[in-house]
């Protein structure tokens, strides 16, 4: 499987006043066409900052971005502000998390995403114009022809984000990165964007990063996860792997605060303790050690004072972790399996 | 729509009435005769009592409130008083409707000094607007583009200066300087167009045109600025950038549309104000505008004057009230008047 997108070793800091933000720090990944990555993780882990970066979005901005962004072969950090700037929407597009603060007010639907058009293509405007109504149409908007007048505030929140991925694939992104697509839509309508966002994939075979702290739509939509927290990677492999067999307990953590639709209203979710870490003063060894309830099974200081490196489980040598546990699969199978809703199990074996 | 500027106009309306309602309870709660004014200082109990029947003044409040509110609708003569106006003919003054009242200090109606000084004002505020919007907005985007740098800085600086320094200071330093001292500029006399020509309108109202404009300028720059910035860390313009638009049309397009939007209410409320005369300016310039006859009648005690001038002020901040927020409908699309 030839990786289409590699990055390697991505480091964003932001420089401030009371030292540097390592909103990410060290991060790697591969993607292949046609495949999805599910980046989960809790807010202000760098999920948004890593993928913002894969875009160039913090040029002309005070952040410092070192590493390797490869995709296609060409390294993107390595080019110039320009060169970005065509291949953004056209070869990397994005799909934001809030539709309607995402899309412009005071501009129609037909203008915002006839322009992502026009920036990449020397077309005439009705020939754009042609072309919004037909990605309208694909992504499901009834009356295309006419909707396309109308003004975000005039689209229901579902429309909104439809009318959003139309601009986005507009132009055949080969990479489309969904920051939390479905956060903000209904549960109804959040089933229907990532329906489409599949077809669309199987159409167009497009890599997508999916940006997401729902694990359901994991399950159901990546191919591979990517766990992230304080600005690096924890865990790392094949979604059903992750799902069935993870083994650093920060993922055991988002899987047990996952709601279950089954179980009584009297049970209760399981939410990780404490807040996530300063990255301006994250904590020594493993960021994660100050929360983490099975740091006692842990021989001496180790959490404390030791940061573990990203190597291979027990399982498979494409699944990768950040822990010192020795034997994190009895911890798993005994403490953390027994509580865990069944949907999730179900739908990632 | 229509329905909505027609209730609009009608609140205005109602609202002006209500202003000369307050205006004229205001003036004659104060402890001054304007009788007393009218007939000058040695004048004895009889005489004042005559210019008081003869001026209206000896009826009651409301009725010459009625009367000074038909006036406005169907004008009326003057003086008020009906039977001096039976007896000597040749005094009577027609007043035509919109009649704001008739100065007897100037023996004149209001009708006739705002017609003469409204044109004064009305230049200097357009051409003050014009001023003030270009360089407003223009050192405003600068500054919010170049935020943090030595340009950034050097404007918003140079604001505060234009901030502090009273416009009269102002005004008495560009006339000693400009016009008395190095003589680049002509000393200052109003113009009209139809006198001299537009260059020479032009020209006369350079300087008091500026000064007017300088204290606006620097508010302006400071909320373009403000608004520009606001806008630029909106989620639309993320979105934009991920377009890879290029950064001019991020800024010019997507970051002013919404930017400048905010500053049509204060065009609108600023530019109403100003046309009922610039008092400082006109005052240091000799600027014979509305704002001098303001001054003029408020020390003189020539009460019609300041009520008309009231109500004119008034009504021209009603009314670009209106057109602010009918304009708003079509500005921005999310608003439907209803």
């Amino acid at each position: 499987m030839e990786a289409f997108l590699t990055v390697d070793d991505l480091k964003v800091h932001f420089p401030t006043v009371d030292g540097v933000v390592k909103a990410t720090d060290g991060l790697s990944f591969g993607l292949a066409r046609g495949k999805t990555l599910g980046i989960v993780g809790e807010s202000g882990s760098g999920k948004s900052v890593s993928s913002s970066a894969i875009l160039g979005l913090h040029r002309g901005t005070n952040a410092v971005v070192s590493g390797e962004i490869r995709l296609d072969g060409n390294n993107l950090l390595a080019l110039s502000d320009e060169e970005m700037r065509m291949r953004r929407g056209k070869e990397v597009a994005m799909i934001f998390q809030d539709p309607l603060s995402s899309l412009h007010p005071y501009f129609t639907i037909g203008n915002q995403i006839a322009e992502a058009y026009l920036v990449h293509h020397k077309v005439s405007k009705s020939a754009a114009r042609t072309r919004v109504v037909e990605m309208l149409d694909r992504v499901g908007i009834p009356q295309a022809d006419r909707r396309l007048n109308d003004y975000p505030h005039q689209f229901s929140g579902g429309m909104r984000q439809r009318a959003m991925i139309a601009m986005a694939l507009i132009n055949d992104p080969s990479l489309v990165i969904a920051d939390e697509p479905t956060t903000a839509l209904d549960v109804t309508v959040q089933a229907q964007i990532l329906d489409l966002l599949q077809d669309l994939q199987r159409d167009f075979n497009t890599a997508i990063i999916l940006i997401t702290h729902d694990l359901g739509v994991v399950a159901e939509m990546a191919d591979d996860v990517l766990v992230m927290y304080a600005g690096r990677a924890v865990e790392y492999g094949p979604c059903k792997e992750i799902l069935t067999h993870p083994e650093m307990p920060y993922t055991w953590g988002l899987l047990s605060s996952a709601p279950d639709l089954t179980a009584s209203t009297s049970g209760r979710l399981l939410p990780i303790p404490g807040t996530p870490p300063s990255l301006l003063n994250p904590p020594s060894g493993c960021p994660f050690h100050p929360r983490c309830t099975h740091r006692d099974k842990v021989p001496g200081d180790l959490c404390r004072t030791t940061l573990p490196e990203l190597l291979p489980g027990h399982h498979r040598e494409d699944h990768t972790k950040r822990c010192h546990l020795a034997d994190p699969d009895t911890v798993f199978r005994t403490e953390i399996l027994p509580n865990l809703a069944p949907e999730l199990v179900e739908e990632s074996s | 729509m229509w329905a909505y500027i027609v209730r609009r106009c009608a609140v205005g309306l109602a609202l002006l009435l209500a202003l000369t309602l307050v205006t004229f309870a205001l003036f004659f709660a104060s402890p001054v005769d304007p009788a007393r004014f009218a007939c000058g200082k040695n004048c004895s109990e009889q005489q004042r009592d005559q210019a008081r029947k003869a001026l209206g003044y000896d009826k009651p409040v409301y009725e010459q409130w009625g009367n000074f509110v038909k006036g406005v609708v169907v004008g009326r003569d003057f003086p008020a008083d009906p039977e001096l106006r039976a007896a000597a003919p040749e005094v009577v003054t027609h007043c035509e409707a919109p009649c704001l009242g008739y100065s007897h200090l100037n023996a004149r109606t209001v009708n006739e000094l705002v017609k003469d000084a409204a044109p004064v004002s009305i230049s200097l505020a357009v051409v003050a607007l014009v001023m003030w919007l270009i360089g407003g907005v223009l050192f405003g985007i600068l500054a919010a583009v170049t935020k943090g740098s030595f340009m950034d800085r050097g404007i918003v600086g140079l604001t505060l200066v234009a901030y502090a320094f009273p416009t009269f200071f102002i005004a008495v330093f560009f006339l000693k300087y400009l016009a008395v001292k190095w003589q680049v500029m002509p000393y200052p006399a109003y113009t009209s167009i139809e006198e001299g020509g537009i260059a020479a309108w032009m020209l006369n109202l350079l300087m008091p045109s500026f000064t007017l404009a300088l204290v606006f300028m620097a508010g302006y720059v400071r909320m373009t600025r403000a608004f520009v910035l606001e806008s630029m860390t909106e989620d639309y313009i993320r979105t934009a950038r991920a377009k890879g638009l290029q950064g001019r049309k991020v800024l010019f397009k997507h970051g002013l549309r919404a930017a400048l939007t905010p500053l049509v209410t204060m065009v609108g409320l600023d530019f109403a104000a100003l046309l009922a005369g610039a008092i400082i300016t006109e005052s240091v310039f000799a600027y014979p505008g509305l704002g001098l006859l303001t001054v003029q009648a408020s020390a003189a005690y020539d009460l019609p004057t300041i009520i008309g001038v009231v109500i004119l002020a008034g009504s021209f901040v009603i009314l670009a009230n209106i057109i602010v927020d009918i304009s708003y409908a079509f500005i921005d699309p999310r608003v439907r008047l209803g």
